[in-house]
């Protein structure tokens, strides 16, 4: 289980429980939190699910990116270097205290 | 205007199961897809992974599921109308009207959606300025590549379309290619032809830079990029190229006057139904409590859609339920010698 926050673009803030196993997009649908689209349904074909993690000691730590995962990120909104797609942060007791950042938009 | 008793709106899975129940129960129907191929995801995102979970079929790509999906409705001759977006439906004496963007137009009692996510577009660059200039100077398909000889084209992106087109433009044209970052998703043969063209100054490569902004005084005339630590290059162009793949939009369906649950259609799970008589909702579009994302479930959903179809296609018969192993009748529409 790990606290997950996240934040709209607007700056609205939610916070979520997410259970291990969950992935950080999984997290946000269930819980009726916006600014995640998710159109593949975690298929890393659609990259609305992109999120930014602004919080340089959170990027290192996380699980490196795996093959095409910055391939997608090349087809999503306004991506930059700390950007990740949330569909592929899987969530255990390490990403307790996560913070994610929403882009502007998703499509 | 086109009559027939249904119009399926997506040639993904869903929609093409759904136009095979409806050919074994009798009943016609036309296709209309706004990707240029028929397969909707299967051909669109995954057309060479592997599926596991389709009853029967231990394994087969998207694109054999695909290829095995046509073979079925095959026998039917249905009319396929692709690269076209059904933008409006109209109620008029108890019938729908549908039109396209191309200006096709059906007359039908039925609509049966089968729109996944909805139409698969082109993803476009996030920079407000470049709209005045959408299909004119801004570009993220080529149509007609005479239009680019001797002039300036910037064009952005990593993969396949924007490596292929940089390399094929360079002939003609003074090419720059932008990406946001080092490594490129094309294929590595034309990477590396990127590199050579890039050493030996045939065309401009710039990497870990992003669009910001388009400049013109009535037609463009410059583009200005910015890397993320806020430098910015300002780079002449008479047409500037986005090749960022393609997103899912729901578009005009959101438009209909349905019921929407985000971007899902409720049904019921009796026929498949929306809110408007006559139109259904099946496969990814739909959803109801329980609803799984699968092309299984969208077969299933596909099957009692048509049957929903069939009271309001020949509201003097009744429906007979068949077997496809049994019935002649249906062996007569699939063509089967016995
Ligand atoms: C990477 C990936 C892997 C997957 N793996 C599996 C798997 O292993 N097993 C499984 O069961 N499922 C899998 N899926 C999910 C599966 O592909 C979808 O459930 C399925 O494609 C849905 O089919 P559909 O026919 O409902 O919609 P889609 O396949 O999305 O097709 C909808 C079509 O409708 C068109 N359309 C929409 N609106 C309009 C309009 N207004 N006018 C004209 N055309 C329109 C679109 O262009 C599109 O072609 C996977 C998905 C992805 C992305
Ligand atoms: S949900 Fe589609 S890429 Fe993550």
């Amino acid at each position: 289980m790990a606290k997950i926050k996240y934040i709209e673009f607007n700056g609205t803030e939610h916070e979520a429980e997410v259970a291990n196993g969950l992935s950080v997009m999984e997290g946000a649908i269930q819980n009726d939190i916006p600014g995640i689209d998710a159109d593949c349904g975690g298929g890393m074909s659609c990259a609305t699910c992109h999120v930014y993690i602004n919080d340089n000691e959170w990027l290192k730590k996380l699980p490196e990116k795996e093959m095409g995962e910055d391939d997608m990120l090349d087809q999503a909104y306004e991506p930059k270097s700390n950007s990740r797609l949330s569909c592929q942060l899987i969530v255990s007791d390490d990403l307790n205290g996560l913070t994610v950042h929403m882009p502007e938009k998703q499509v | 205007m086109i009559k027939t008793d249904v119009v399926i709106i997506g040639a993904g899975p869903t929609g093409l199961f759904c136009a095979h129940q409806l050919g074994i129960i009798g009943l016609k129907c036309e296709i209309v897809d706004n990707l240029d191929k028929i397969g909707g995801q299967c051909i669109e995102l995954y057309p060479d992974k592997p599926i596991y979970d389709i009853p029967a079929v231990p394994e087969c790509t998207g694109e054999e599921l695909t290829n095995n999906l046509i073979e079925q409705i095959r026998p039917f001759n249905f009319n396929f109308h692709l690269s076209d977006r059904v933008q409006e439906l109209k109620n008029e004496n108890d019938k729908w009207i549908v039109k396209t963007l191309n200006g096709k137009e059906f007359e039908t009692p039925n609509v049966v959606i089968a729109g996944g996510v909805g139409s698969f577009e082109p993803r476009k660059f996030p920079t407000k300025s470049t709209e005045k200039y959408d299909g004119k100077s801004v570009l993220y398909s080529i149509k007609d590549k005479t239009i680019f000889k001797d002039k300036s084209v910037v064009i952005f992106g990593g993969g396949d379309s924007a490596l292929d087109w940089a390399i094929e433009l360079s002939n003609s044209s003074k090419v720059t290619l932008v990406h946001r970052r080092d490594e490129f998703r094309g294929a590595p043969a034309s990477v590396q032809k990127i590199k050579e063209l890039s050493d030996n100054k045939t065309i401009d490569l710039i990497t870990k830079y992003s669009i910001k902004d388009v400049k013109g005084n009535g037609s463009l005339e410059s583009v200005e990029i910015k890397s993320e630590s806020g430098e910015s290059k300002v780079i002449k162009a008479d047409y500037v190229l986005g090749f960022f793949g393609l997103i899912m939009q729901l578009g005009p369906i959101a438009e209909w006057g349905l019921n929407l649950d985000k971007k899902t259609i409720p049904v019921n799970t009796e026929n498949f139904e929306t809110n408007k008589k006559g139109i259904f909702a099946i496969g990814d579009i739909c959803t109801y409590p329980g609803k799984l994302k699968l092309i299984l479930s969208g077969f299933h959903e596909g099957a009692l859609a048509a049957r929903g179809c069939f009271k309001y296609a020949r509201p003097d018969e009744k429906y007979r339920f068949e077997f496809t192993t049994a019935s002649s009748t249906i062996k007569d529409r699939l063509g089967v010698k016995e």
